[in-house]
């Protein structure tokens, strides 16, 4: 189902922001509303886009390609993504994450056995003041967790899993 | 002494529009529009001495005043994509005192003649462009924004635009590409955006913190806000203050506050009572200032000072690093950042940071040769004036001096 049928009210909002002969801005937006459900975007949800916008499918998954926070493979429901970077890492981001490792018993990179979690090192979030911290992107969009301890964060993650158990 | 940019910390609830309009709210906008043209309004600011507080400094009116008014429509991009490593002070104040940010991204349409402006902000702040969408239908509604404004002929519209983690973003032609809907890459300069900005047309690229500063500025006047700071940095300026202190955090304080004061008097001191080391002022992408001698941290903090130590202010992001720490591990932090964010649109930066990313990891791993360090050293200096963007060229600035000052660190985990 193309994006246009399912999202109406969205598309049409996206698309007003920007001068018409220009709506090629509007790709941005769109792939995030694209990548809504599923947490990542297959070749016929570029493809839509590319229509809609008149550019090509190649100019669009050049932008995925390009910008961190859109996906082309399916990952945990939440992607919990540290800031390791200097200023965090100077307040114990390094050993944050590396507790967090051992707890969920994965690493950097990989997705817990249920599917909720993938965990993910990430460059500066702009939250230096609150270290340890984390955004967790998913399918209610990006939210930052900030001064938190490995405890705080396996709470954080069990009521994500309650949460998602009572929406099945 | 009241805050002027974090007013929320004075005033509870200002993110509220009622609230605001109390507190003097949207009077600067309306008084520009209906009793100033948009050049006096540019002149106010010019007198202000108000410089760009993304990192560059450069004057904001006279910024305005490059506007090429033969070449129609115009647009004012507020840069909103904070994302140096250690700044965190755009995000605080779009969270909390909304309105006047978004009156001084008004001003500054009406004084450039934009009749539409965009907020860029980096995807991470998810949450604050939902917020900032609320603030703007609240502004629509009590009719700051939209057709013949005031009963003038003048209309606005502000949209929010949202990156998608590229820190390259910030730059601003790179910021124009991604809003067209392409991939942040910067442009070649000039021509610079007030000639051939977004879409090709005249544009005027603001920081945050720069904007908020505006409705202020005219409310009270250029020389209440000259008052303020230093002779080469008027005003006040938001200190991110982060690394091995106390109490990290955002610190409204005038130009000229030394360093003393911000570390020791606002944060609280190093964690631990550890010593200071070195300062990094403006993020990832400063020079490191070493602090041998107690007494640089008399230091002033505005333009001309901060040079004075070979560095540059920049944003105001002060990163401490206490004497606990190496620094051949910080500059392979740093580098690991900026390899991962070159754009990848011109060799230098490109080839360049992945090349110092290896050596610096290869040092900090304990398999580096002394040569290593010298190799280093000649990398970061021939990228040196040669990179498109000021990326490039910010990714040799903590090798550079970490291994002119901190020599020492590199020998300690080298082999003969």
């Amino acid at each position: 189902m193309s994006l246009a049928n399912k999202y109406p009210k969205e598309v049409k909002q996206i698309l007003s922001k920007y001068p018409p002969e220009h709506k090629r801005s509007a790709v941005m937006p769109l792939l995030y509303l694209a990548q809504r459900e599923e947490g990542y975007l297959n070749k016929a949800a570029m493809q839509d886009i590319a229509k809609m916008l008149e550019i090509t499918e190649t100019d669009v998954a050049a932008i995925v390609g390009f910008y961190t926070l859109y996906h082309d493979e399916k990952a945990g429901k939440y992607r919990m993504q540290v800031c390791t970077d200097l200023p965090c890492a100077l307040r114990g981001a390094d050993q944050f994450m590396e507790s967090l490792c051992s707890n969920l018993g994965i690493k950097v990179g990989e997705t817990t056995e249920d599917g909720l979690i993938t965990l993910e090192g990430v460059m500066c979030l702009a939250a230096c003041d609150k270290a340890p911290m984390f955004q967790t992107q998913g399918p209610d969009g990006i939210k930052y967790h900030e001064n938190m301890t490995v405890d705080k964060t396996m709470e954080l993650i069990a009521a994500l899993k309650k949460s998602t158990g009572e929406a099945k | 002494m009241a805050h002027i940019l974090l007013r929320h910390r004075d005033i509870p609830d200002i993110n509220k529009l009622e609230v605001y309009k109390k507190n003097g709210g949207f009077n600067a906008f309306k008084n520009a529009v209906t009793k100033m043209k948009p050049n006096e309004v540019t002149d106010v600011v010019k007198n202000s001495g108000l410089r760009g507080r993304g990192g560059a400094g450069f004057p904001t009116g006279m910024k305005w005043a490059f506007i090429d008014n033969k070449n129609w429509p115009h647009y004012v991009v507020a840069n909103a994509d904070e994302s140096e490593p250690g700044t965190f002070k755009d995000r605080e104040i779009m969270e909390s005192n909304p309105f006047q940010f978004l009156e001084g991204v008004a001003i500054a349409s009406y004084a450039v003649g934009a009749n539409a402006a965009y907020v860029y902000l980096r995807g991470e702040f998810w949450q604050v462009a939902a917020f900032l969408d609320e603030k703007i239908a609240e502004m629509e509604e009590a009719g700051y924004l939209g057709r013949d404004l005031f009963g003038k002929d003048y209309s606005l519209k502000i949209h929010t635009h949202l990156g998608a983690g590229a820190y390259i973003c910030g730059e601003e032609t790179a910021m124009l590409e991604s809003i067209e809907g392409k991939r942040g890459q910067p442009r070649v300069r000039p021509p610079f955006p007030p000639a051939v900005g977004l879409y090709g047309k005249p544009t005027i690229v603001n920081n945050v913190e720069t904007l908020t500063n505006v409705p202020l500025i005219l409310a009270n006047g250029a020389d209440w806000y000259k008052k303020m700071g230093t002779a080469d940095s008027a005003g006040v300026k938001i200190f991110s203050l982060s690394g091995r202190v106390r109490k990290p955090g955002n610190y409204e304080l005038p130009f000229g506050t030394t360093f003393r004061e911000l570390i020791y008097t606002h944060g609280g001191g190093v964690q631990d009572s550890h010593k200071v080391k070195a300062i990094m002022p403006a993020g990832a992408s400063s020079s490191l200032i070493l602090v041998d001698d107690d007494k640089i941290l008399d230091t002033p903090m505005d333009y001309a000072s901060v040079r004075t130590l070979g560095a540059d202010l920049g944003s105001a992001s002060v990163i401490v690093v206490d004497e606990t720490v190496s620094i051949d591990w910080l500059i392979n932090k740093t580098m690991h950042f900026f390899r991962h964010e070159s754009c990848g649109k011109c060799t230098t930066c490109r080839e360049g940071t992945y090349w110092m990313s290896h050596i610096t990891e290869r040092i900090h791993e304990g398999h580096g040769k002394a040569a290593d360090v010298d190799l280093l050293l000649n990398v970061a200096r021939q990228m040196q004036g040669k990179c498109l963007c000021a990326l490039g060229e910010f990714s040799t600035m903590a090798v550079v001096t970490g291994i002119e000052r901190f020599r020492k660190d590199f020998d300690k985990v080298v082999k003969a």
